[in-house]
């Protein structure tokens, strides 16, 4: 099996401060990683890098045996929920359609073939009822089934989520992280989801990339979500509180943990 | 007043300034495109501020003896490029707009008034005199806005992508800063041709309200646009025909027209408010 992405001992400083070091992560075909951390720990970093948009201060990151400068359209990306700029104004299906044509050169004119394809994307993430309305009248959670589509209509192989569950409520990011979760495993791409809560995606992640302190830890759920490692990797005494399914870490330092990030 | 429009010669007149009107109309087209982008990006006061530069060059151009069309684009490139270059958030881009604005208007008066020459020249910088400008400046002024036009319809789809949804544009490949800097190339040579119509203080009735009009009525992504370049076209055009049978000039006919329009759209866009909340 080969890898879709590899990061070969990776490092990037910002400022003064170095967010990782050594960092080291294949990702195989359809895999679902979650990158977890506190605020300023690097997790949009990461993906920032991986799209060629920050400099790596040493190692390298290689999409598909290149390495990315500058984005690529073989890369679906979910942002954050936030609204568009309140001058910009688009119908949810030209937004979506954007996903499949937006980078390419010529006028913006929907064939037959992309309306198409713009309809199953929007119906695999369940907002084919929402195709003729303005995106920035919908809810959160429906502006963020709108970018899982945008993000899948071009078949992307990897998936990068940029806390794609902020500012949304409990039931409607198991919503959007199922949807992620299942259209990811639909299309055999692999999802990087930065999150700075485990728990929405706790039942559907294959590892956990953890980053604190300018270290990382990778592995399983079980293997990670550990007093001992985290307490390693946090360099203080941190407990990890299991609760009915869900994950608590408590611990110096790690009270930011939940805050929103910026 | 009383304005006698009088079009019992109208047929002559309009052979007389084919060029000029087909010069209007292909800014009309421009407009439209060119205002759905400024639009989308929030750039409006943004073309305010290159078109006093862009008047401050002609202005130079005039009273130096040089080309006032190539002078005027000089200003507004100059202007497009800072603005461009030094502000991506729209917000310290406001800010140097303001900074920019006065300081062109400024050094446009000043240079007028050690103009010589007749003062007509000078007014119609400020308020446009597209018929006065003789055929030869028309056709360069037409070959100029048919190239931007094809470089317009070549970044068309990408432009708007990198103006409405920029962090997925730039994540899948679209550079921004080059869209940006297309971007306002085009906005400032735009800006000069429509200078040449309707002078520098009311270039925004051209490259502003025909897309903030059209946005009233629909967010569609091909029918704005398109409404956007029809209400450019006659805009543009029906104004330079009215300035022809009143004997006027053209730059209050065209913003009549222009801003007719809107209040026609924003109505529209009323009216379905009131019936949506009924139903």
């Amino acid at each position: 099996m080969t890898n879709i992405l590899s990061i070969q001992n990776a490092k990037l400083v910002i400022g003064e401060k170095t967010l990782w070091n050594h960092l080291n992560l294949d990702v195989a075909p359809g895999e679902f990683i979650a990158i977890i951390g506190a605020n300023g720990s690097g997790k949009t970093s990461l993906l920032k890098a991986i799209l060629g948009q920050l400099k790596l201060n040493s190692g390298t990151i290689r999409f598909q045996y290149d390495l990315v400068q500058q984005g690529s359209d073989k890369i679906g990306y979910i942002p954050q929920n936030r609204n568009l700029e309140e001058s910009s104004s688009i119908l949810v299906k030209d937004l979506v359609r954007f996903g499949l044509s937006g980078h390419k050169l010529g006028i913006f004119l929907p064939t037959l073939s992309s309306n198409k394809k713009v309809k199953e994307a929007l119906r695999c993430a369940d907002a084919l009822h929402l195709a003729n309305k303005n995106f920035g009248d919908l809810s959160g959670g429906e502006q963020q089934r709108v970018r899982v589509a945008q993000a899948i209509i071009a078949e992307p192989v990897l998936l990068l989520c940029d806390e794609p569950l902020s500012a949304l409520d409990l039931q409607q990011q198991q919503i959007v992280s199922e949807l992620i979760k299942r259209e990811a495993k639909d299309h055999n791409a692999a999802v990087l989801f930065v999150t700075h809560d485990v728990n929405p995606v706790l039942d559907k992640v294959d590892r956990v990339l953890y980053l604190a302190n300018g270290s990382f830890s990778i592995g399983t759920p079980d293997e990670v979500f550990k007093s001992d490692v985290l307490s390693e990797l946090y360099g203080t005494k941190v407990e990890v509180i299991r609760n009915s399914g869900r994950i608590v870490v408590v611990g110096a330092g790690v009270h930011d943990h939940h805050e929103e990030e910026r | 007043m009383n304005i006698v429009f009088d079009f019992s010669d109208f047929g002559y007149l309009v052979s007389l300034v084919l060029i000029s009107l087909l010069v209007a109309g292909l800014l009309g087209v421009l407009g439209g495109l060119v205002s759905t982008l400024v639009v989308q990006r929030d750039a409006s006061f943004a073309v305010h501020g290159i078109s006093e530069l862009s008047f401050a060059g002609a202005s130079i151009a005039l009273l130096a003896g040089f080309d006032v069309t190539l002078g005027s684009i000089f200003g507004s490139l100059l202007a497009a490029l800072v603005i461009g270059l030094v502000a991506g958030k729209s917000k310290s881009r406001n800010s140097i707009t303001g900074v920019l604005m006065p300081f062109g208007l400024g050094i446009g008066i000043l240079a007028l008034s050690l103009y010589p020459g007749r003062a007509g020249n000078k007014f119609g910088l400020l308020t446009g005199s597209l018929v006065s400008i003789g055929d030869y400046k028309a056709q360069s002024l037409f070959i100029l806005a048919g190239a931007i036009l094809i470089t317009l319809l070549v970044f068309w789809r990408r432009l708007l992508f990198s103006s409405i949804d920029p962090a997925v544009a730039r994540a899948r490949g679209v550079n921004l800063r080059t869209q940006s800097i297309i971007f306002m190339l085009i906005l400032g040579i735009t800006v000069a041709i429509s200078i040449q119509v309707v002078g520098a203080l009311l270039v925004l009735s051209l490259l502003v309200t025909p897309a903030a009009a059209a946005n009233r009525v629909t967010n569609s992504q091909l029918w704005g646009p398109l409404l956007a370049v029809i209400f450019g076209v006659v805009s543009a055009v029906g104004g330079m025909l009215l300035s022809l049978g009143a004997a006027l000039p053209v730059s209050p006919f065209i913003t009549t027209i222009s801003f007719t329009i809107y209040l026609v759209c924003l109505l529209i866009a009323l009216i379905r408010k009131k019936v949506s909340s009924w139903q």
